[in-house]
C-alpha cells in the first residue's frame, strides 16, 4: 500500500503537476452521504444521551410527573416550589461557597506548587508526578481515603498529626461548623495538582529573556513574579476559574460519599439534593426544575467569567 | 547569586548552599507526603494484618499479608472489578470508534453544517452531566422509539459514555493536521473511504489515539452517577459504587474496604504513569479549549 502510494506520487509529481495532468477527472466525486455515515454513531449517541435528556428535563420541569397516570402541566409551579424551599436555597448557598472556596484554594496552592516545581530536573519531575496522583485517582477512592483520614476520634490519622502540634482533636465531617470546610479541603487537595499542571503549561510560555532583563534592571524575585509572570499567566487564570466554577457548582460524588448532606444538612449541595428529590423521593418534576436552575447557574458563571475577561483585556 | 539563572521565576533548582538545599528538599518531601502519602497509606493498609478502623499507618501493622485481598473475594470485590472492566472496556472501545469516525467526517470531508455540528459537540462539553442525570434515567428506562429499558443493563452504563465531546474535539483537531496529499494519493490508488480511513488516516493518528484513550479510560473508570442510576442490583455494581456498600458492611472490616479501594485506584494510576506525556498534553489542550 505504502509502496504503491510512493510510486504513484513519484509518477504524478507535485500537486500542481497533478492538477494539470489529471485535469477534470481528478476531483473524484465523493458522495455527500459518506460523512454523515461516519458521523451517525456520534450523532445518535449524543441525541439519545445528551440532547434528548436535556430537552426532556426542560419539559419535565413544567410537569408534575405521575408515572402511569400521565404527566400534568403545572407551569412554573415546580420552579416556584424549589426556589422558595429553604433546603434548596441552603443547598445553592453551600454549592456556591464550596465552588468558590475550592476554586480559590486550588488556584492558590496550584500556583505555589507550579512555581516551586517548575523546571526540568528528574527530582522535580518525580515530585510533580507524585503530587499529580490525587487528580488521576478515582473520586470514590479519594472520598474513602479522606473519610478515614478525617476520623473524628483523637486517634484518627489527621487528629494524630494535629496532636503532634498540640492541637485538640477536630470533628471534621462530624460537626456542622467544620463539615463544609473539610469537604472543601478535599477539593483543594485534588484540585491544586490539576491547576498546577495547567499553570506549568502556562509558565512554559513565559518569555525567559524577560526574567533576565528585569533582573538586570534590578527586579527581585517578587517583582519578577508580579510584573512578568502574573501578566503572562492571565489567560490561564481565566480558564481555570471557568473550569473550576463549573466543576464546583455541580459537585456530587465527593459530597455524596463523604457526608451525603449530613450533619444536619450543613453540606447539602445542589446535586445531592436533586439526587434525593428525583431518585429517592420520586419528585421528578421538582428535581428537573432544580437541574435547570443548576444549569442556569453554571451558564451564568461561565458567561460572567468571560465578560470579566473581556473587560480586562 | 551570580550563578543564578533565569529559567524559572524562583530559580530554586539553582540555589547554592547546603541550608537552601536542605530547605528545598524538605519542601519537596512535604509535597510528596501531602499528595501521595494518603494513597500510599491506603495501599499499605490494604496489605496490613491489623487494620485499625480509625486509621492508617505508613508501616504495615502486624506485618504484611494478602488476607484482605482473599477476604475481598467473599464480598464479591472481584466481581465488581470485572463489572468495571467490562464497562470500561466496551465503553472505551465504543467511545474511541465513535470519536475517530466523527472526527474523520468533520476534519476530512467537506460537509454542510460541519460548523453547526462542531458547535453542538462543544455544547455537550459545556453541559454538566449532572444536569441531565434525572431525565437521563427516564430516557434510559424507556428509549424511544424502541421501548427498550436499559436500566439494570450493562448497555445502560456503556452507551451513554460512547459519545464524549472532548475526545471528538481532540481527534478532530488532530486529524486536520494530516496532510491532504496522503489521502489524495490513496484515493488515486483506488482506495475507498473505509480503506483510506483505516490504513492511511488512523495509523497517523496514533498519538491522538493515546490521548483520547487514556482520558477516556480515566473518565469511564471514574463514572459514578451513571452506574449508580443504572445498576438496580448489587451484582451490577461497578467497583467505585460498590465501595460505599463495602464501607457500611459492619462484618467486613476496613481491611477489605482498603483492598477494594486499592483495586479501584490502581488501573487509573497505572494508565496515568504509562501515558504521562499524552496525559499532560491532553490536559492542557483540553483546558485551553474548554
Amino acid at each position: 500500500m505504502v509502496l504503491r502510494t510512493a510510486e504513484s506520487r513519484r509518477a504524478i509529481g507535485t500537486t500542481e503537476d497533478r492538477r494539470t495532468i489529471l485535469g477534470r477527472r481528478r476531483p473524484r466525486r465523493r458522495s455527500p452521504v459518506v460523512p454523515w455515515l461516519f458521523l451517525a454513531p456520534a450523532l445518535i449517541l449524543l441525541f439519545y444521551f445528551k440532547y434528548l435528556p436535556m430537552a426532556d428535563g426542560l419539559r419535565m420541569s413544567f410537569y408534575e410527573i405521575r408515572g402511569y397516570l400521565g404527566d400534568q402541566w403545572v407551569g412554573g409551579q415546580n420552579y416556584q416550589e424549589i426556589v422558595t424551599d429553604d433546603q434548596f436555597t441552603a443547598a445553592l448557598w453551600h454549592s456556591v461557597v464550596l465552588a468558590v472556596g475550592t476554586t480559590a484554594g486550588s488556584m492558590f496552592f496550584g500556583l505555589i506548587l507550579a512555581l516551586l516545581l517548575e523546571g526540568s530536573s528528574r527530582v522535580l519531575w518525580f515530585v510533580r508526578t507524585a503530587a499529580f496522583l490525587p487528580v488521576v485517582t478515582t473520586i470514590a477512592v479519594v472520598a474513602e481515603v479522606w473519610r478515614i483520614l478525617y476520623h473524628p476520634a483523637a486517634n484518627g490519622p489527621l487528629n494524630t498529626i494535629l496532636g503532634w502540634f498540640a492541637i485538640s482533636p477536630q470533628p471534621f465531617l462530624a460537626d456542622e461548623h467544620s463539615s463544609l470546610l473539610s469537604i472543601m479541603a478535599v477539593g483543594v487537595w485534588r484540585g491544586a495538582p490539576y491547576d498546577m499542571m495547567i499553570f506549568l503549561a502556562g509558565l512554559a510560555g513565559v518569555d525567559r529573556s524577560l526574567y533576565e532583563s528585569s533582573a538586570v534592571d534590578g527586579a527581585g524575585t517578587w517583582r519578577r513574579f508580579r510584573h512578568v509572570t502574573v501578566p503572562a499567566l492571565r489567560p490561564v487564570f481565566v480558564i481555570l476559574i471557568t473550569l473550576a466554577a463549573i466543576r464546583g457548582i455541580r459537585v456530587f460524588t465527593e459530597v455524596f460519599l463523604l457526608t451525603n448532606g449530613a450533619p444536619n444538612g450543613s453540606t447539602e449541595v445542589l446535586m445531592t439534593l436533586i439526587y434525593k428529590l428525583g431518585l429517592q423521593q420520586g419528585e421528578l418534576g421538582i428535581a428537573a426544575a432544580g437541574s435547570i436552575v443548576l444549569f442556569a447557574a453554571t451558564v451564568i458563571l461561565t458567561v460572567a467569567v468571560r465578560a470579566l475577561r473581556r473587560r480586562e483585556v | 547569586m551570580s550563578a543564578e539563572r533565569f529559567d524559572t521565576v524562583l530559580g530554586l533548582a539553582h540555589r547554592r548552599g547546603l541550608g537552601a538545599r536542605i530547605g528545598v528538599f524538605v519542601l519537596y518531601a512535604l509535597m510528596v507526603v501531602v499528595f501521595a502519602g494518603p494513597l500510599v497509606a491506603l495501599m499499605i493498609g490494604a496489605f496490613s494484618k491489623v487494620v485499625d478502623p480509625t486509621g492508617f499507618s505508613l508501616v504495615p501493622d502486624g506485618g504484611f499479608t494478602v488476607r484482605n485481598f482473599v477476604a475481598a473475594a467473599d464480598r464479591d470485590v472481584y466481581h465488581y472489578l470485572i463489572n468495571s472492566f467490562v464497562v470500561v472496556g466496551f465503553g472505551l472501545l465504543l467511545q474511541m470508534l465513535v470519536s475517530v469516525f466523527a472526527a474523520y467526517a468533520l476534519a476530512r470531508h467537506k460537509m454542510r453544517f460541519a460548523a453547526l455540528i462542531m458547535l453542538a459537540v462543544l455544547a455537550t462539553m459545556m453541559l454538566p452531566e449532572e444536569v441531565i442525570t434525572i431525565p437521563l434515567s427516564v430516557v434510559l428506562a424507556d428509549v424511544p422509539p424502541f421501548d427498550v429499558n436499559l436500566i439494570g443493563t450493562y448497555a445502560g452504563m456503556i452507551l451513554p459514555v460512547g459519545a464524549w465531546g472532548f475526545s471528538i474535539l481532540v481527534m478532530t483537531e488532530f486529524m486536520k493536521e494530516v496532510p491532504v496529499e496522503l489521502e489524495e494519493a490513496a484515493r488515486i490508488d483506488g482506495a475507498g473511504e473505509l480503506r483510506t480511513f483505516f490504513s492511511i488516516i488512523l495509523p497517523l493518528c496514533r498519538p491522538a489515539l493515546g490521548v483520547i484513550g487514556v482520558f477516556g479510560f480515566t473518565m469511564i473508570w471514574d463514572q459514578y452517577l451513571l452506574p449508580l442510576i443504572v445498576a438496580t442490583e448489587p451484582s451490577q455494581y461497578t467497583l467505585p459504587i460498590a465501595l460505599r456498600t463495602l464501607r457500611s458492611d459492619e462484618e467486613v472490616g476496613i481491611g477489605v474496604l482498603l483492598a477494594a479501594a486499592m483495586l479501584a485506584l490502581l488501573p487509573s494510576v497505572i494508565a496515568f504513569l504509562a501515558f504521562q506525556r499524552q496525559f499532560v498534553r491532553g490536559l492542557t489542550s483540553g483546558a485551553i479549549k474548554g
